[in-house]
């Protein structure tokens, strides 16, 4: 939740001041571990199996006594599922009381009554769980078999404890109807939704074309979004959809390597969670001078940081609403970074999605999903829905691996 | 269509009220300056706060060793109508809880 004291206005408007960076982030995500018990078939990081170069205790003390030091308000703790490392709650009760705030995502599989009692007694302390159907049945489908069920026993302990969590799910093309729905559980738990969009950033490369919602859905959540307001949360991830008309609450603006970033498991700093790509790393923790150098000075941030023409937006009069979109988005379905988002509201990105030669987009640069699947995974077997790229007298039913 | 809703009016104080009684930050926000001013965070409400002035900054951390908020906005050079504009930005900021009544002020609590 932001405010402002309005009446100070500067003449340089205060989004152009955070699109010329900061001196530290607000908040940034620091992804734990590539540890993860399931395998969601769109995860943006690509989890799966732990990396034995992974920060250690120690370094990530480190990390947190340099986020102190530089006045970094809150980490947004992720993964891979975070809570599965054996020194999760040590590092968690480390930050807060290094003036470091903590929001943890988790799908709940170590959520039971003792950890809910151990969030309810750490005020600084915000959980979230992650939930991507509002039923079983669609959320299962991408999450694996019982997650559901995990998530709403976990959202149980914790409304037994008194804390009030947030319920985080990510809109694709078969939860859109399910709004009202989430909103629902929500409301049974005490707990506050939180909407994000889908990014085709890791395995969500593999299922983007099936799963982002289509051009109609935007239109619905946008409308279901204005109707509720401030009352439900969506860490500002559908500027985008401002060019419909009225900006929806929050900074409507691009935050990657200007006021957020990410820290991943080996301690690599990347614009924002959803670019793990080469092009988007700025350095890494281990190196001289620590995280706070490659906030300040790496070539990537302060590129990042220059002022932005717009390209081939420059001249659509929605240009100062949407700011041209989602910069990981447009990567990695293979379109210029100048360019329309390719879920523009105004149609131009799938006008340019039409030029993109297929298989030609940039993959992730790393991959640590499971190679044999896990238990329960998600099984993507489903009838092709687009014609394919050349001739194939195969069997109509696609696998994909993941 | 509904907008966000607006801080509530009870707990909105005039720009004059706030001027003539005693604040203190709140001891779980913390106040980071930046080259535009100033970010507060509450770490209680999880709320962010920007302040886009300078001057509104050196009045934040002047109000603790001042009397009044007046006399802060007087010992950061203010005068005349801006006072005006300073209480109102700081009746804002006392709305979201980052400034809290020093109790011995003798004000009415807010």
């Amino acid at each position: 939740m932001t405010t402002t004291t309005r009446p100070l206005v500067e003449p340089r408007s205060l989004i152009d001041s955070f699109a010329l960076g900061l001196d530290a982030p607000i908040c940034l995500t620091w992804e734990l571990t590539y540890a993860c018990n399931l395998a969601c078939t769109h995860c943006l990081s690509s989890s799966g199996r732990r990396d034995p170069r992974e920060l250690s205790t120690a370094e990530c003390k480190a990390v947190i006594d340099e986020l102190q030091r530089m006045q970094v308000f809150y980490v947004n703790i992720g993964g891979g599922e975070p809570t599965v490392r054996s020194d999760f709650w040590e590092l968690l009760d480390y930050a807060t009381s290094h003036d470091v705030g903590v929001k943890f995502s988790t799908n709940g599989i170590r959520l039971d009554a003792e950890a809910a009692r151990r969030i309810a007694a750490n005020s600084y302390v915000d959980v979230q769980i992650s939930i991507d159907g509002a039923t079983a049945e669609v959320n299962d489908d991408v999450r694996g078999h019982g997650s559901f069920d995990t998530a709403v026993r976990a959202l149980q302990h914790l409304s037994d404890a008194g804390v009030s969590p947030k319920l985080s799910v990510v809109c694709t093309r078969h939860n859109i109807a399910q709004l009202d729905q989430f909103k629902a559980i929500a409301d049974r738990f005490g707990a506050q939704l939180r909407l994000t969009r889908l990014r085709p950033s890791g395995r969500g490369a593999d299922v983007w074309d099936d799963l982002h919602p289509t051009q109609a859905q935007q239109r619905e959540l946008y409308d279901w979004l204005v109707r509720h307001g401030e009352g439900v949360l969506t860490g500002d991830s559908f500027f985008h959809l401002a060019a419909y008309g009225d900006a929806l609450p929050g900074l409507n603006l691009c935050g990657a390597g200007r006021v957020v970033c990410l820290i991943d498991p080996v301690g690599d700093v990347y614009a924002c969670p959803f670019a793990i790509h080469d092009q988007f790393l700025a350095g890494n923790v281990r190196s001289a001078g620590g995280f706070a150098t490659v906030w300040r000075e790496s070539a990537l941030f302060l590129e990042l940081r220059e002022p932005q023409t717009g390209g081939a937006c420059a001249g659509c009069d929605q240009y100062d609403a949407c700011r041209g979109g989602c910069m990981a988005a447009k990567f990695f379905t293979g379109l210029p970074l100048d360019g329309p988002d390719p879920e523009c509201v105004k149609g131009f990105g799938e006008l340019a999605l039409a030029g993109v030669a297929p298989g030609s987009a940039p993959r992730p640069s790393l991959d640590h999903s499971h190679t044999g699947g896990v238990r329960g995974g998600p099984v993507p077997l489903t009838l092709s829905t687009r014609r394919p790229d050349r001739a194939c007298d195969e069997s109509p039913l696609t696998t994909r691996e993941h | 269509m509904t907008s966000a809703p607006a801080p509530s009016a009870a707990r909105t104080l005039d720009a004059v009220d706030v001027l003539d009684r005693a604040w203190d930050l709140d001891p779980r926000v913390a106040v980071r300056p930046e080259s535009f001013g100033a970010l507060l965070y509450h770490f209680g409400t999880r709320r962010l706060s920007f302040v886009k002035d300078r001057r509104l900054l050196e009045v934040v951390q002047r109000l603790a060793g001042s009397a009044t908020a007046r006399d802060a906005c007087l010992a950061a050079g203010l005068a005349g109508a801006e006072l005006t504009t300073y209480g109102r930005a700081l009746s804002t900021l006392a709305a979201t809880d980052m400034l809290v009544p020093r109790p011995d002020s003798g004000g009415a609590p807010v």
